[in-house]
């Protein structure tokens, strides 16, 4: 649900990265971080384990630009992906614009990217929305490394809907703003509609 | 509509700012401020300009831990804990939840009291209640207006033209 303030000249949107466990969301968070002018950023806040695992969420609040003289802004956050945290990602969802789905590229990861993807089509219903309405985007994640799974096969795996879909490599960012754009033009798009 | 998009105007804001502004004086408290229940924040009154608390986070933060109690509330067959309080050494801070859409949080230190912010706080949210029941109901009016409705794509590119 957007946000528009008349008087500060704002609007607001939240876009939440989901997708299993130590699948780079967290990652693709800290590199938009570290590539953002420090003037277009908010602190990145992790709420994680003493192992790095996100407990609750990370949040990254960024600002794109002016549109019709109107600010931007974007709250990222991303979803603990563990599957003991289930009751934490449903709460993420709340309120939501856009959704990123980070998939492990890695062979190993094929069910748990495909349980993922099938807990945030209910998790969204169960909040009240249709991934098929919604700004939804597909980062194929870890491209980078050896053991990684054929692209047809994943997108045949996690992307029956064939909604635009990047490949990337959070750890070295590529494909990570691409991905971020990507969503940000359809939540607009959606939002010039009237939705 | 199951998640009405939230559009604020001249005349509610500043209905907001004066029940905030005079909460601030009231309640003797440090800052207080206005979050909906996705983390946006509204308004601040308070803290001054070189106070430099991250209103950002904190409106994040905020919104996330009443989720996080809503959805404790559930698993316990309660509708929701509309009230929180947590008590630091310096600061201390009150979040209520006004009519299950936004949050009311107000810091406070030693110069006020845990009674007087409920007693203030009780007052303005059935203020700002009412006034949030116009502001939805003003987005949801047919004919209001679709601030957007007029960017074009070109826009939306030029956002991203790096």
């Amino acid at each position: 649900m957007s946000f528009i303030n008349y008087m500060a000249r704002e609007i607001n949107c939240k876009i939440v990265y989901y997708g299993p466990g130590l699948s780079g969301k967290t990652t693709n968070l800290q590199y938009i971080y570290e590539r953002t002018n420090p003037e277009s950023k908010g602190k990145l806040i992790s709420l994680a384990t003493e192992t790095e695992r996100t407990l609750f969420f990370d949040f990254l609040p960024i600002s794109l630009g002016e549109i019709r003289g109107y600010k931007a802004r974007f709250h990222l956050y991303s979803v603990p992906g563990h599957v003991f945290y289930g009751a934490s990602r449903k709460i993420i969802l709340k309120g939501i614009d856009g959704i990123i789905f980070v998939a492990d590229s890695q062979l190993g990861r094929v069910e748990a990217n495909q349980e993922s993807v099938e807990d945030m089509s209910h998790n969204l219903l169960e909040q009240g929305y249709n991934l098929e309405k919604l700004p939804y985007i597909v980062q194929y994640n870890k491209r980078d490394l050896v053991d990684v799974l054929e692209l047809s096969e994943m997108r045949a795996a996690i992307n029956p809907m064939r909604v635009p879909e990047f490949e990337a490599s959070a750890r070295t960012g590529v494909g990570v703003f691409d991905t971020l754009k990507a969503v940000s033009k359809l939540v607009l798009t959606e939002l010039k509609r009237g939705g | 509509m199951i998640n009405p998009q939230m559009v604020m105007y001249e005349e509610e804001f500043n209905q907001i700012q004066t029940v905030v502004d005079r909460l601030v004086k009231e309640a003797n408290a440090k800052v207080v401020f206005i979050v909906d229940k996705n983390g946006q924040l509204i308004t601040v009154s308070g803290g001054g300009d070189d106070d430099g608390t991250d209103m950002t986070s904190l409106a994040s933060l905020t919104a996330g831990c009443i989720a996080a109690t809503g959805a404790i509330a559930q698993l316990l067959n309660e509708s929701e804990f509309a009230t929180q309080f947590h008590e630091g050494e310096l600061a201390n801070i009150h979040i209520q939840l006004v009519g299950n859409r936004i949050i009311l949080v107000v810091v406070f230190d030693g110069k006020s009291s845990l009674g007087l912010v409920r007693l203030r706080v009780r007052k303005a949210t059935t203020e700002l209640d009412r006034i949030f029941l116009a502001v939805l109901a003003k987005a949801q009016a047919p004919g209001a207006d679709a601030p957007f409705a007029e960017i074009t794509d070109n826009d939306i590119d030029s956002l991203f033209n790096d």
